[in-house]
């Protein structure tokens, strides 16, 4: 310790640097003030990098028909904002219509990925019965299956089934993801079992052991599964791309292709339809960071 | 009293074998019917003249006799493999920067580092169309450029500026979500090891060398798998800043494009496009070998 304090100049012993506000790092070290200006500085530049593209785009959309938006020096902000681009989205592609899509397509697939991988996530991790091996491997396997080289063969096989060009056609093959099931089993196994047997002791069977104990400790992977299925039903776009060719029935990543190939010289109207598309998620990201950080935790050292 | 266990034990012995299944029937049936079997069909497909419309005979090679003398199918795999040579560096250093920055708990940090993820939680199109609007011959990019007197480069006409544009995007918007990864790893490293290369008078940039790499190289190995094998798989950045037929020319029609632009519609090429997926696969598979391998070798 006290070769430490030889070597760096405490800042604690100079009196003019004590008396700024105490800041200090994650082990309760203070931090040098112009180590933290330059930090600061960093971060705002870092922030302009990554959240400027999105205001830019929210500011285009503001501008009204007679703001010039390719001035340079470009004008950061509207001068007289306005919401005229956004009804004239509305009036162009149902945009709404196409949101509800979204919504229904996002809504189901949280559903079907929490129930289903929730069920087979206990199967894998608590019952004993035989083939449960070569069924862990069937998730694995399916896990590490590149979907951008089967979509031509899951295009085929909606056909056959006559789905395609419908909303459950666009939602089935991702309804159970095989890396939720994984997340489950290794969530189920990480609960104590003598709980579970405790219950089974007294006589509960598997539904009430898998509905009253397990299901209410895993409540956080749930959350993980539900945000990152909701997040991936409501960004997706290969796969509505080639399962969609009617317009009535596109979701809003579709929507907003289309838009975009058919009125490419129309800025305004583009940037509102973007806003549209990625507000939803950028609330719900606000509302939820834990569970999406945790997710990108789990899913990375899992995939 | 004996007897009642005996009966107990057999009532759940007839449950067991069916209520297992039950429970993941649902998931193996989706990931049989819409994974697993569209995955054996693709291999299947791609010995056969199949087209979506009309049921294909075998053919053998032919397909793959074809890819060799296809021009797009050259430029697919040639793009591809840039965008893994291009996209993978970047994405495996940056992040890791970028945690070093946002680790120490400062004020206001948690804000920049939700900030920081927010273009991974936006869909990849509403990011690929905000940057075709920012590289616009009359954007924001190119408005700066001028004001500051380079004047006005054409990112989205020139066939490499779009390709490099494209890799721009894919790492923009990567960056969040690998910047958490490495925060995990971060948080582990011992403070120790810091403070001893600090007292032998290692610099910030010395000590990230010696202590950090090493200490989050396990991490980084496991970034670059993800991020190549995520790069060679590239579709919607180039799809939507190049267009459907892929830039000038095609000249910028990555692997996967060429398989969505080849196999779908009422007169795709199903064998067809199957083989190239085989070739995606076997690339894919190639790459995350070639990463552990590196890693072992390393290693040693």
């Amino acid at each position: 310790m006290s070769v430490l304090e030889k070597v760096r100049p405490a800042a604690s012993r100079q009196p003019a640097v004590a008396r700024e506000p105490r800041v200090t790092d994650e082990h309760g070290r203070r931090v040098r003030v112009g180590e933290l200006a330059l930090r600061y500085l960093l971060l705002l530049a870092v922030l302009a990098l990554t959240v400027g593209p999105f205001l830019w785009q929210l500011s285009t959309s503001l501008k009204g028909p007679t703001e010039d938006i390719f001035s340079s020096p470009p004008k950061f902000l509207p001068g007289d904002p306005t919401l005229h681009n956004y009804e004239r989205v509305a009036d162009t592609i149902p945009v709404w219509d196409y949101a509800l899509n979204s919504l229904k397509v996002a809504t189901a697939n949280v559903v079907t990925n929490c129930v289903g991988s929730a069920l087979a996530g206990y199967a894998l991790a608590r019952l004993r019965y035989r083939g449960r091996r070569v069924a862990t491997l069937a998730f694995i396997l399916a896990m590490l299956v590149p979907v951008e080289g089967i979509i031509i063969a899951q295009f085929t096989t909606m056909r056959e089934l006559g789905l395609n060009n419908t909303l459950i056609g666009v939602v089935l093959p991702g309804c159970i993801g095989a890396m939720n099931v994984l997340l489950m089993r290794n969530a189920f196994l990480n609960l104590p079992f003598e709980i579970e047997e405790a219950a089974y002791v007294d006589g509960a069977n598997v539904w009430q052991r898998f509905l009253r104990i397990a299901l209410p400790s895993v409540k956080g992977t749930i959350a993980v599964v539900a945000i990152f299925a909701f997040m991936g039903a409501w960004d997706d776009f290969l796969w509505p791309l080639i399962v969609l060719s009617d317009p009535s029935k596109f979701t809003l990543t579709i929507g907003l292709n289309y838009l975009h190939g058919t009125f490419a010289n129309d800025e305004r109207l583009v940037a509102a339809g973007t806003i549209i598309a990625v507000a939803p998620l950028i609330a719900l990201f606000a509302c939820l960071q834990r569970y999406f950080f945790r997710g990108v935790g789990e899913g990375a050292v899992k995939g | 009293m004996a007897s009642s266990a005996v009966a107990r034990a057999l009532r759940v012995r007839r449950q067991l074998p069916t209520s297992p299944w039950l429970f993941a029937a649902p998931g193996l049936l989706i990931t049989g019917a819409f994974i697993l079997y569209p995955f054996v069909s693709t291999l299947a497909n791609a010995f056969t003249d199949r087209r979506t419309l009309i049921p294909g005979r075998f053919v053998g090679l032919a397909n793959f006799h074809e890819l060799l003398n296809d021009d797009m199918f050259w430029i697919g795999l040639r793009n591809s493999t840039l965008y893994v040579v291009g996209v993978v560096p970047a994405l495996v250093v940056l992040p890791l920067l970028l945690a070093l920055l946002v680790q120490k708990n400062i004020p206001g940090i948690t804000f920049f580092r939700s900030a920081f993820y927010t273009p991974v939680v936006a869909s990849i199109v509403v990011v690929g169309l905000i940057w075709v609007w920012l590289l616009d011959e009359r954007g924001l990019v190119n408005s700066l450029l001028e004001t500051i007197g380079v004047g006005r480069v054409g990112f989205l006409s020139d066939q490499w500026l779009l390709l490099l544009s494209a890799m721009t995007v894919t790492v923009w918007k990567g960056l969040g979500y690998y910047m958490i990864i490495y925060l995990a790893a971060l948080a582990n490293v011992p403070r120790e090891l810091h403070e001893a290369a600090a007292v032998d008078g290692a610099g910030a940039i010395r000590r990230f060398l010696t202590v950090t790499v090493p200490a989050v190289r396990s991490t980084m190995v496991l970034v670059g798998a993800l991020s190549s094998v995520a790069a060679f798989k590239v579709f919607s950045e180039v799809y939507l800043m190049a267009g459907p037929s892929g830039g000038p020319a095609g000249e910028d029609t990555t692997l996967v494009m060429l398989v969505q632009r080849t196999g779908t519609g009422l007169t795709g090429r199903v064998g067809y496009a199957s083989a190239i997926s085989v070739v995606v696969f076997v690339v894919t598979v190639a790459l995350m070998l070639l990463v552990l391998r590196a890693d072992r070798r390393d290693e040693s």
